[in-house]
């Protein structure tokens, strides 16, 4: 490929493959994202591409294995173009009927088809379902329909236009005010504005800037940023390279986990051919402008995705958080400027370039611009990365969206804004999403995990769940974080196990007040969160651990007991079958009942007790009723009527 | 560098471009507790012992001293309620792990912390990085050095490098606040036989 030397050439290129490529040829795009990869999506690639020798249709059908679609939990999914009729849960045995049916007959497979769950309704197009109907999907959109490995699909669909506008057409500080008035706020969790920090690296001193793209997304259950590099890295890089050129940066590097190895393998390939093409090196599309883009692998370290941890270890030292009353958009990697901005940021920026910052103010708040990635997981129908408007409510990003809670379980609270973000009880489902509200409720946006909990959640426990990460990924530098983690750890340990003291509560608070105010970085001082909201919201939780030993919510292990009511029990031996620690006492006829001394409480026997004896109770430990006499366990039975 | 007038608890004190708070405190015999602050090394800001108020303006923020940067018309306060608050609780939380160090105790006493309020630590080390720091700033040999992270973090001497460097050194020991270091010091030697196996390892 001969390197293209300037906006003419690359338009010219661009005309080139869109009129080699017929819009009505028939090519089946298939998720290959990691979540669907862990599902069997590489069987199903294999298993199309044979389809597609054995029918001899390798001239008539493409295969485009393209990144992440977002409707995790109905993957693989496969998209029937040009018809767009969309597949869920495809497996391989699938495939003959798919390609033979709907892509050479141009039928319908209607058994592969959505269906709609309140009305049972077949949804051909991925876009009128109720997952995808109330998206807007601007930055996650082109996930479905490019091959990430593929720079001509990105330049397809209009790819590395912004950075041509951006070079040929605007001036650096042009590129600046128009970020800056698009009001793009920082995707990765403070929500600071990316314009503002691209300003004051700018003008701070110095010959050397760099600009870095923060792909260390360590949030449990986050996988946003992750699905982005997988699936559309030329975005980021577009994004990147347009930021370099407005700050006056001439080296980027890319901090990404070493953990997401497909990521990593999209970004190193999305490089070279970057490069090839002539978007990085000197004299990009004959500007003078000169920039290249360093891949680095993150050693897997939570603290790492704070800015000064993430400096350091790019450094090549150990990652830890550094005093920062100078910003690092100042004095950052080597002690020059640096700018350090989300993935999902930066993927934003091509679209501000290219459709103006008037049109990107048009989606969202007042204060929160544009859309935002939530990765919705936990007790939730529909499992998946969504894209929303700022602005939406808590509401209809869980019931609209998510499909609301399986299991006709009821909804206790979503939890925001990773380990160190808070959960949001049900009486503000209404909330409007974006920074500042999330914040004033207790939580934060964060990078845009979403935990959704239901009534069988424990909100002490969640709170113990969230310190002992916390306390797992501090980086142990300044002592009110290491120190007042691994107390606060303890504490809320003892609660759950029924430990719990009169004062613990206050305890907690204060250790909370000093890692808020002391601790040397933001992992320190938004640690407490977990502990501090859901205290907010559900005191009585706290209380109940504490002062009655019960677990509301039936889950801490210690305070809960299971127990076969004798009324109900069939002696039908499935529970004392499965029970893997001999606790269930019965036989055939004889009502079972639970050695509580044995019992480790791991739930099999409510699991598997067949939901028409509904036997076995789960109750808190101290309302467990004495065994009934052993003359009264004998069922003698009349029929064998149900 | 021209002078940069600040003002701390009330006093007015001159001070340069560069120099921390603390320094400035310092110069004019205003003392902040610290502990893992060393004149020879650069600030570190881990024990966070030194935070006060500092006021610029009309706007308060609370920072650690040892690392903040003087300013033009800077108040600082060095006591307030919730300074003190916060110091005595990391003054506990340290205590729980070095609870007969006397910089500590005499702190403790300042500042009306309970040496008791947390369960004991098994370790004794409280993570001032001093030995660490002296080792690799001072010293260049980098004998000694934090190994993992968070609540799980330790010191540890590299064996190699001790071997050869530490016996006609030991600077590093009289700067830890409490005895961990020798402890860890002590352990390392027992783990290092061929190259000092003049030492018999009984000796432990």
């Amino acid at each position: 490929m001969p390197r293209i030397n300037s906006p003419s050439e690359l338009e010219k290129l661009r005309q080139g493959i869109l009129s080699d490529r017929d819009p009505e040829k028939p090519c089946i795009t298939l998720c290959s994202g990691s979540a669907c990869h862990a599902t069997g999506s590489g069987d199903v690639a294999a298993s199309i591409e044979t389809e597609i020798e054995k029918q001899g249709l390798s001239a008539e059908l493409d295969l485009r294995k393209t990144g992440c679609h977002g409707f995790c939990e109905r993957g693989p999914i496969i998209v029937n173009h040009p018809e767009e009729s969309c597949y869920f849960q495809i497996k391989p045995e699938d495939i003959p009927e798919i390609v033979s049916q709907a892509v050479k007959e141009k039928g319908i497979v209607e058994r592969l088809l959505y269906t709609d769950l309140n009305t049972d309704e077949k949804i051909i197009n991925e876009s009128e379902i109720p997952f995808y109907k109330n998206q807007e999907r601007l930055v996650l959109g082109s996930n479905g329909s490019i091959d990430p490995k593929s720079i001509d699909d990105y330049l397809a669909i209009g790819g590395y236009s912004a950075l041509e506008k951006a070079l040929s057409q605007m001036t650096p500080e042009q590129v600046l005010e128009e970020v800056k008035k698009s009001n793009l706020r920082g995707r990765g969790g403070g929500g600071f504005p990316a314009g503002r920090k691209w300003e004051e690296s700018r003008n701070a001193p110095g010959d050397i800037k760099y600009v870095i793209v923060n792909a260390d997304e360590g949030d449990p259950g986050a996988y946003m940023d992750r699905s982005l590099l997988e699936g559309n890295p030329h975005s980021v890089l577009e994004g990147l390279m347009i930021g370099a050129y407005a700050i006056g940066s001439h080296e980027g590097y890319i901090y990404v986990r070493q953990e997401y190895p497909l990521a990593v393998e999209n970004l190193t390939i999305a490089l070279k051919l970057a490069e090839e093409y002539g978007f990085l090196g000197k004299n990009i599309l004959g500007s003078n402008f000169n920039f290249n883009i360093i891949v680095h692998k993150g050693a897997g370290a939570f603290v790492c995705g704070e800015s000064s941890a993430l400096m350091t270890a790019l450094e090549g030292r150990a990652g830890e958080p550094r005093p920062k009353y100078i910003h690092t958009a100042v004095k950052g990697v080597w002690d020059n400027p640096s700018v350090l901005n989300n993935v999902e940021t930066w993927a934003n920026v091509p679209l501000i370039i290219n459709k103006g910052a008037d049109w990107f103010t048009k989606i969202g708040t007042e204060k929160s611009k544009g859309t935002k990635i939530f990765s919705l997981v936990g007790k939730i129908t529909n499992t998946g990365l969504v894209e929303v408007p700022m602005g939406i409510t808590l509401r209809d990003i869980i019931f609209e969206i998510g499909g609301g809670i399986p299991g006709s379980k009821k909804f206790k609270a979503v939890q925001t804004g990773g380990p160190s973000g808070g959960c949001i009880p049900e009486n503000l489902l209404d909330l409007e999403v974006g920074f500042d509200e999330l914040s004033k409720a207790g939580s934060m946006m964060g990078s845009g995990g979403m935990i959704v909990m239901d009534e069988d959640t424990c909100m002490v426990d969640v709170a113990r769940y969230f310190i002992d990460f916390l306390t797992d990924e501090s980086c142990g530098k300044c002592v009110p974080c290491r120190e007042g983690l691994r107390q606060m750890l303890k504490v809320l340990t003892n609660i759950t196990e029924g430990k719990g003291n009169e004062g613990d509560i206050e305890l907690l608070e204060e250790l909370s007040e000093v890692a808020k105010e002391a601790s040397l970085c933001a992992l320190g001082t938004s640690a407490p969160n977990p502990f501090l909201s859901t205290v907010r919201y559900f005191r009585n939780e706290y209380e109940a651990h504490i002062k009655e030993k019960r677990c509301p919510a039936l889950a801490c292990k210690e305070l809960i007991a299971y127990h076969v009511d004798p009324d109900k029990c069939q002696a039908c031996m499935i529970c004392a079958r499965k029970c893997p620690a001999d606790a269930v006492d019965g036989d055939k006829k004889k009502i079972h009942i639970i050695d509580q001394e044995k019992c480790t409480k791991c739930g099999t026997c409510f699991e598997v007790c067949p939901s028409r004896f509904g036997a076995v109770n789960k109750i808190s430990r101290e309302s467990v009723p004495p065994p009934i006499a052993e003359e009264k366990r004998i069922i003698t039975r009349k029929s064998k009527e149900k | 560098m021209s002078d940069i007038l600040v003002r701390i608890d009330g006093k007015e004190v001159e001070a340069s471009q560069g120099m921390t708070v603390l320094e400035a405190a310092q110069s004019a015999d205003i003392s902040i507790p610290t502990l893992c602050h060393h004149e020879k090394l650069e600030p570190f800001g881990g024990c966070r012992l030194c935070i006060v108020e500092v006021q610029v303006g009309d706007w308060m923020k609370r920072v650690v001293s040892c690392v903040y940067p003087v300013e033009k018309n800077l108040i600082v306060r060095t006591r307030s309620e919730m300074i003190d608050k916060i110091r005595k609780m990391i003054l506990e939380l340290q205590l729980a792990h070095a609870p007969d160090s006397p910089e500590l105790l005499d702190l403790a006493q300042e500042y009306g912390a309970d040496k008791d309020r947390f369960d004991k630590e098994a370790s004794f080390c409280i993570h001032c990085g001093l030995c660490v720091r002296y080792c690799d700033e001072v010293k260049k040999k980098n004998a000694v050095g934090f190994v993992d992270r968070g609540i799980r973090k330790e010191i540890s001497f590299i064996p190699e490098i001790a071997a050869k460097e530490c016996w006609d050194c030991k600077e590093c020991f009289p700067l830890c606040p409490t005895e961990a270091l020798q402890a860890a010091f002590v352990l390392t030697k027992s783990l290092i036989s061929p190259p000092l196996s003049h030492e018999p390892l009984s000796e432990e």
